[in-house]
């Protein structure tokens, strides 16, 4: 494609990337801050999920250390509980979420041939409340030295109730947690309408839904769960904050509640909160394996299919976190059954993408390795799923170290491989510049070894009877090897973590702009734009004639896309202040409520301010020109 | 007593017995040494856990058979399409295929009802309620212990549970805090422990032993220590222990001199000795402590110095312990271990 | 081609992007509305769902039917009904730019719903009273949340409504029409959701 010189909107420096050099270095941090550039948000996202990914990490690595050998003191049991419940909520809502947000934001509107989301500053807005929500949630650590209370949350990743009732845990530790949660699900809840009108409304001219990308598809799905599945833990974190506050007690059986109330919540939530992590990287193994297989995605229409399958059913089988609860023969039956169905279209799409590579020419890019990986350890982690979804079986793994690797299985040889293998695909978009194949080829041979080397005896100590969240253990019932070969493999995976960090680093670093527009030879619209695309991602929007239009033009037989004579006037919504500033007010709003439960006036009168900022933010957001 | 299957599950049966002893379990079986006593949930002791190996093994199988499968395919493909960097035309541009389609959506249908149909017929026997002249159990889930309680025998103990070969047990799940779960991997498997309910496990046991068990839901601090025993025992010897456990202690107790220093440190306020005026009901009943070959949730064995241990600083041995530490005097601690030991 | 491209941002207000390109014909606002309200089904729905599940598993009084005066709900119901038909006419003659009637109609919307709001601050009050408060037992929580959460909701409406008239009286949005329809969207979808409040929780009290 012919690229014109330089159409950089002259005014908007702060936008451009071509003015970056020119600037004072706090007017380039001003113009990050006051973004409203989809792809400069993606790229916020992603930095922000990184870091928060490594904290999790390092916690992992904490929790690891203490298991390595019997009778190990090295945190103590407080702390412990502290550090697998802030594992657990930071790699889902602070490092696999996020980090599949960068992608939505960055890859959704370039692969519909739109120039940004339709709400630009509703989409900053997600991502600084994001960014509060995540600070909130890991501030404990920070003043964790100067109270004398517990204040880290130390609930478990689902915090049950009543274990998470003032009663049983008095400190501000579970409030931090409802807080921090609660600021993270609005903030996806508002990306999600956001994305959900934006594929539905700017996809260029030509592009049908079943023209679509699949990565974006999955977006769309996951878009939809988002929005349906978190009010549930909202108004189950809403209840829980009455318990704690004004002891009400719904979940409080003195008071003729039910803790099982919280679960059904909970998990109505956290099971679709699952295909929320996973679709994602679905999506983008399904851009990855045609691209460097050279061909088609086999049985499109299937994938996207499942997907949508897959997003449905997820609503319907969230018992099967509950199947130790005593639910009854018949409840158990039934969402057993359910739960095994949702193998169907997943074993749909497993089966399509080796369709899709079966007879194609396969270049083992690192991109391609680690979707290769995904195949193999998701089906390796699906497959368990479907031991714990007969309930007899799940007896005995519920709460042991067998779903332990289950779930890591599917989150990180799933979740995870799949966004690391879309940061090797989308690199070059995003920078103009490659990572290093070299260095790549290695690290995903270590992460391969080391995610084996960790999770896979998991399996076996599971079945040895481990349970999950002991922060001890006693020698002589079989555990120790498992346990230190798990600690090994833990290491060689920060070893990789560590390796793609400093690739990372040392390829944005480089000056010079290597990368064509199109590097790969792949199909979907994001290839058509410049890499790193201009701040109005298309000089012309194209029109498009098929589901891979930047493919046909490079190979035939039809035209792909074309590009329409016209002189469109473009527009580039500008900077704006208000999506932070109402996000800090929203977070601080939420926040009070903190306070609330120390010093309740306190607390009041700051959720009041908190709530005239944020009026005050909302209407000069809608007064303000140029969106 | 044996729990009747569906004639798809003994089918199933004969495969599954086998596996546990074969499969990747392999490496556990040599881990994990035999015949200790284990936490291991491949070895069955009751007609519940045997009929749940039974399915997992089914389920094993399975998934071991398409996980090859899968996996077989991928090295297939990578090793015979991998691009030579030579070719001159691009592979063929197929799209899809319905039949395929179809073919792989069915197929899965099938398998899963291998699993669903002794699953379901499982889920139903195994929750069948208990038959009478079942050994009735209540328990209840303390933080961080386990409340044993015999309403047919009228006594009640912790941590420790004999229960008959050969008769039929319900174990009335309870918990009056948080949720805890009560996790027997050999002989019980598991179910939870939920404020406001009760549940139930039924089982049978058929194999004389001691089995472990340990708590499997999160309960906060001393989550990790809260296990328990369970001991299988001839019909005459548990009706022996049971006997034992239910007989008060003599009224010579009262007036001895560790059970003042006993009172004197308080300790009734929280403990009860069954035929003393000791009735406090926070801590486990100490009746027959001394009968107990462990205690403190089964973390330390009964012998003298872990009760001093024990004495001096409960939260050092298990953090957050609802035990306090009484600041007992040596002198106080060196009566009441011997009084202690001495309830058998 | 080439440079054919050309940017600017020095638009006026209310000539939002957003609500220009549409593939669907659905104007992004409206959509949008549309998806917030399909999520807002299943936060009443959970909320609904609580109450429901804990209905009957109250351990002390007062009991639903010592405090409900049905009556006086059934007004306060009439009236929220009526301001869905006043929204109606509002969206109507903004849509024909009729901005007097508008004017009109949405301050009678907005009346409407604050007289819900006092109908329910005086129930509240009066349940107070009577000694049903949000700790006093199981009903008392579930039913302040659930009808609390609904209040607030309504309180929003009128906020909306009054921002709406606010910026279309000093000429700060264009396009009325569709801004208004979007509200009404969400006002009578709170509508709706009484609706089943009332059935679930009043009215189901005293069938048989
Ligand atoms: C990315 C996240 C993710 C994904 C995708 C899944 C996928 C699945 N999960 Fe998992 N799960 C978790 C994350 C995830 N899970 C987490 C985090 C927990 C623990 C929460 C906690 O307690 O902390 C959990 C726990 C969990 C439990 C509760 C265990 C317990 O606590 O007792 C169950 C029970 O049924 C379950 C089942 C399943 C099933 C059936 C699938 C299915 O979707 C899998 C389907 C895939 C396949 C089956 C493989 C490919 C298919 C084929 C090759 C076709 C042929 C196959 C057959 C015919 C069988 N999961
Ligand atoms: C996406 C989700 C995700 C991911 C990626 C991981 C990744 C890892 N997890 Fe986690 N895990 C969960 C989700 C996840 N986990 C959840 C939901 C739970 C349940 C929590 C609960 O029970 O409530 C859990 C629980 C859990 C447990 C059980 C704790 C318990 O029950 O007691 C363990 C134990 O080994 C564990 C280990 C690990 C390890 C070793 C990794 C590793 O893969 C981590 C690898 C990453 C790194 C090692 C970071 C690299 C950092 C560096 C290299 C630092 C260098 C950098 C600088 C110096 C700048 N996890
Ligand atoms: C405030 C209540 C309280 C007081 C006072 C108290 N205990 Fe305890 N005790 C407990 C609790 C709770 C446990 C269970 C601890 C656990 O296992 O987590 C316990 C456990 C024990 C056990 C172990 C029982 C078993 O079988 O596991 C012994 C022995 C014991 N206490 C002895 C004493 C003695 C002796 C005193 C007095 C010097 C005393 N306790 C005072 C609450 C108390
Ligand atoms: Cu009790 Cu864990
Ligand atoms: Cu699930």
């Amino acid at each position: 494609m012919a690229t014109p010189a330089h159409a950089e909107p002259a005014d908007h420096p702060a936008e451009s990337s071509a003015a970056y050099g020119e600037m004072s270095f706090g007017k380039w941090i001003l113009s990050w801050i006051m973004t409203s550039d989809h792809k400069r948000i993606g790229i916020l996202y992603g930095l922000s999920a990184l870091c928060f990914f490594v904290m999790g990490g390092i916690e992992a690595l904490i929790i690891r250390t203490q298991l390595a050998q019997p009778g190990q003191h090295i945190v103590d049991a407080a702390t412990y509980n502290a550090l697998f419940t802030m594992h657990g909520t930071t790699m889902i809502f602070l490092g696999v979420m996020p980090f599949s947000a960068a992608f939505f934001n960055y890859m959704v509107p370039l692969q519909i041939g739109a120039r940004d989301v339709i709400f630009p500053r509703l989409n900053a807005f997600s991502y600084w409340l994001f960014l509060c929500g995540g600070i909130v949630l890991n501030l404990p650590f920070l003043i964790t030295p100067f109270v004398d209370m517990r204040v880290i949350p130390d609930g478990g990743w689902f915090g049950y109730a009543t274990l998470t009732e003032k009663a049983y845990t008095p400190g501000a530790s579970i409030d931090f947690w409802i807080c921090g949660l609660q600021i993270l699900g609005i903030a996806s809840m508002a990306a999600g309408f956001n994305f959900i009108v934006t594929i539905f409304n700017l996809r260029a001219p030509g592009m049908t839904m079943l023209r679509m990308p699949v990565f974006t598809w999955m977006t769309l799905v996951v878009q939809f769960l988002v929005v349906l599945a978190f009010p549930c833990i909202t108004i189950a974190l809403v209840l829980l904050l009455f318990d704690r506050l004004f002891g009400t007690h719904f979940y409080m059986p003195e008071g003729g509640g039910d803790p099982l109330l919280w679960q059904h919540l909970f998990w109505l939530f956290g099971h679709p909160e699952v295909y929320i992590l996973i679709l994602p990287a679905m999506g983008i193994v399904s851009e990855v394996l045609p691209t460097f297989s050279r061909k088609p995605l086999f049985g499109a229409p299937f994938v996207i299919f499942s997907g949508i399958t897959i997003g449905l059913l997820g609503f319907g089988v969230w018992s099967h976190h509950m199947f130790t609860t005593g639910l009854g023969a018949a409840a158990d039956a039934s969402f057993s059954v359910s739960t095994m169905l949702i193998a169907i279209p997943t074993g749909v799409k497993i089966f399509n993408w080796l369709a899709t590579i079966w007879g194609g020419q396969l270049r083992l890019t690192t991109a391609m390795l680690f979707s290769l990986g995904f195949v193999c350890m998701f089906t390796m982690g699906g497959l368990s799923g479907i031991m714990h979804a007969s309930p007899p079986v799940d007896l005995q793994q519920q709460d042991s170290y067998f779903v332990v690797a289950h779930f890591h299985y599917v989150l990180f040889g799933g979740a995870v491989f799949g966004l690391l293998s879309g940061i090797y695909y989308w690199f070059p978009k995003m920078s103009g510049k490659f990572l290093s194949e070299s260095w790549g080829r290695w690290i995903f041979g270590v992460l391969f070894v080391g995610f084996n080397t960790t999770f896979f005896p998991m399996h076996i100590v599971g079945a040895a009877g481990m349970p999950r969240r002991i922060y001890t253990y006693d020698a002589g019932l079989g555990w120790e090897i498992p346990n230190m070969i798990e600690t090994v493999g833990a290491f060689i995976i920060a070893f990789g973590v560590l390796l793609f960090i400093i690739d990372l680093v040392r390829s944005i670093r480089r000056k010079e702009l290597v990368a064509s527009a199109n590097p790969w030879d792949a199909s979907s619209l994001e290839w058509l734009c410049d890499s790193p695309p201009k701040v109005h991602n298309f000089d012309i929007t194209p029109m498009v004639y098929s589901e891979r239009p930047v493919w046909d033009k490079n190979h035939g037989p039809g035209p792909g896309y074309s590009l329409p004579d016209s002189h469109e006037h473009i527009h580039i919504p500008p900077p704006s202040i208000w999506p932070l500033l109402l996000a800090l007010s929203v977070a601080w709003f939420l926040a009070s409520w903190l306070m609330a439960g120390q010093w309740f006036e306190f607390g009041v009168c700051s959720a009041i301010t908190a709530a005239i900022c944020g009026f005050t933010s909302c209407f000069r957001w809608f007064l303000e020109p140029g969106h | 007593m044996r729990i009747p299957r569906s004639p798809l599950a003994s089918r199933a049966a004969s495969a599954g017995r086998s596996i546990a002893a074969v499969l990747p379990w392999l490496g556990l079986a040599l881990l994990t040494g035999c015949n200790e006593s284990t936490m291991s949930t491949f070895e069955g002791h009751s007609d519940l856990t045997k009929s749940i190996l039974d399915i997992y093994g089914t389920i094993t199988w399975i998934d071991t058979a398409l996980f090859i499968l899968v996996q077989g395919v991928l090295i297939v493909a990578v090793i015979k399409f991998r691009a030579t960097g030579k070719e001159t035309e691009l592979p063929e541009q197929v799209h899809g295929n319905l039949p395929m389609e179809i073919g792989w959506t069915i197929a899965p249908v099938l398998i899963l009802m291998m699993i669903a149909i002794p699953t379901v017929s499982l889920i139903f026997d195994s929750q069948a309620q208990a038959k009478d002249g079942a050994l009735i159990v209540n328990a209840t889930g303390k933080q961080w212990w386990f409340q044993f309680g015999f309403p047919q025998y009228n006594f009640e103990t912790a941590n420790e549970l004999h229960i008959p070969l050969g008769r039929q047990v319900d174990i009335r799940l309870q918990s009056d805090n948080v949720i805890h779960a009560f996790w027997a991997p050999q002989i019980a498997a598991k179910r939870d422990m939920i404020p406001g309910r009760v549940n139930h496990i039924t089982f049978t046991a058929d194999k004389i032993g001691e089995y472990l068990g340990q708590c499997a839901e999160y309960c906060q601090d001393s989550h990790a220590l809260m296990k328990f025993r369970i001991e299988v025992e001839s019909s005459e010897d548990f009706e022996k222990w049971a006997k034992a456990q239910a007989t008060p202690q003599a009224d010579t107790v009262d007036d001895s001199e560790g059970y003042k220093a006993f009172q004197g440190a308080t300790c009734v306020a929280c403990h009860a000795i069954d035929g003393t005026n000791a009735q406090g009901h926070i801590g486990p009943s100490l009746t027959h402590v001394g009968s107990r070959k462990r205690f403190a949730a089964s973390v330390l064995e009964m012998n003298e110095a872990n009760l001093k241990l024990w004495l001096k600083d409960p939260s050092a041995v298990k953090p957050g312990c609802k035990m306090p530490n009484l600041k007992l005097t040596d002198e106080q601690i060196n009566t009441i271990v011997p009084f202690l030991q001495s309830l058998k | 081609m080439s440079s054919a491209a050309t940017a600017d941002a020095s638009h006026g207000a209310g000539h939002a992007p957003a609500a220009e390109y549409t593939v669907t014909g659905v104007p992004a606002y409206k959509l949008a509305m549309w998806t917030f309200l399909g999520s807002d089904c299943f936060f009443f729905g959970s909320l609904i769902g609580t109450y429901m599940s804990s209905r009957g598993k109250s351990l002390n009084g007062p009991y639903p039917l010592d405090v409900f005066a049905p009556a006086v709900t059934s007004c306060s119901t009439f009236d929220l009904l009526l301001s869905s038909l006043f929204m109606v006419l509002a969206v109507h003659y903004a849509k024909i730019g009729d901005i007097r009637k508008f004017t009109l109609w949405t301050l009678a919307t907005m009346a409407g719903g604050l007289i819900f709001l006092g109908f329910q601050a005086y129930e509240f009050t009066s349940f107070v009273e009577e000694g049903l408060t949000l700790k006093s037992n199981l009903f008392g929580c579930t039913f302040f949340v659930l009808t609390g959460f609904h209040g607030a909701h309504v309180a929003l409406g009128v906020f909306l409504l009054g921002s709406l008239l606010w910026a279309v009286r000093t000429g700060k949005l264009a396009d009325n029409g569709i801004t208004t329809e979007v509200i009404g969207l969400y006002w009578h979808f709170v509508d709706i959701v009484w609706i089943l409040i009332f059935t679930l929780v009043y009215l189901l009290e005293f069938t048989s």
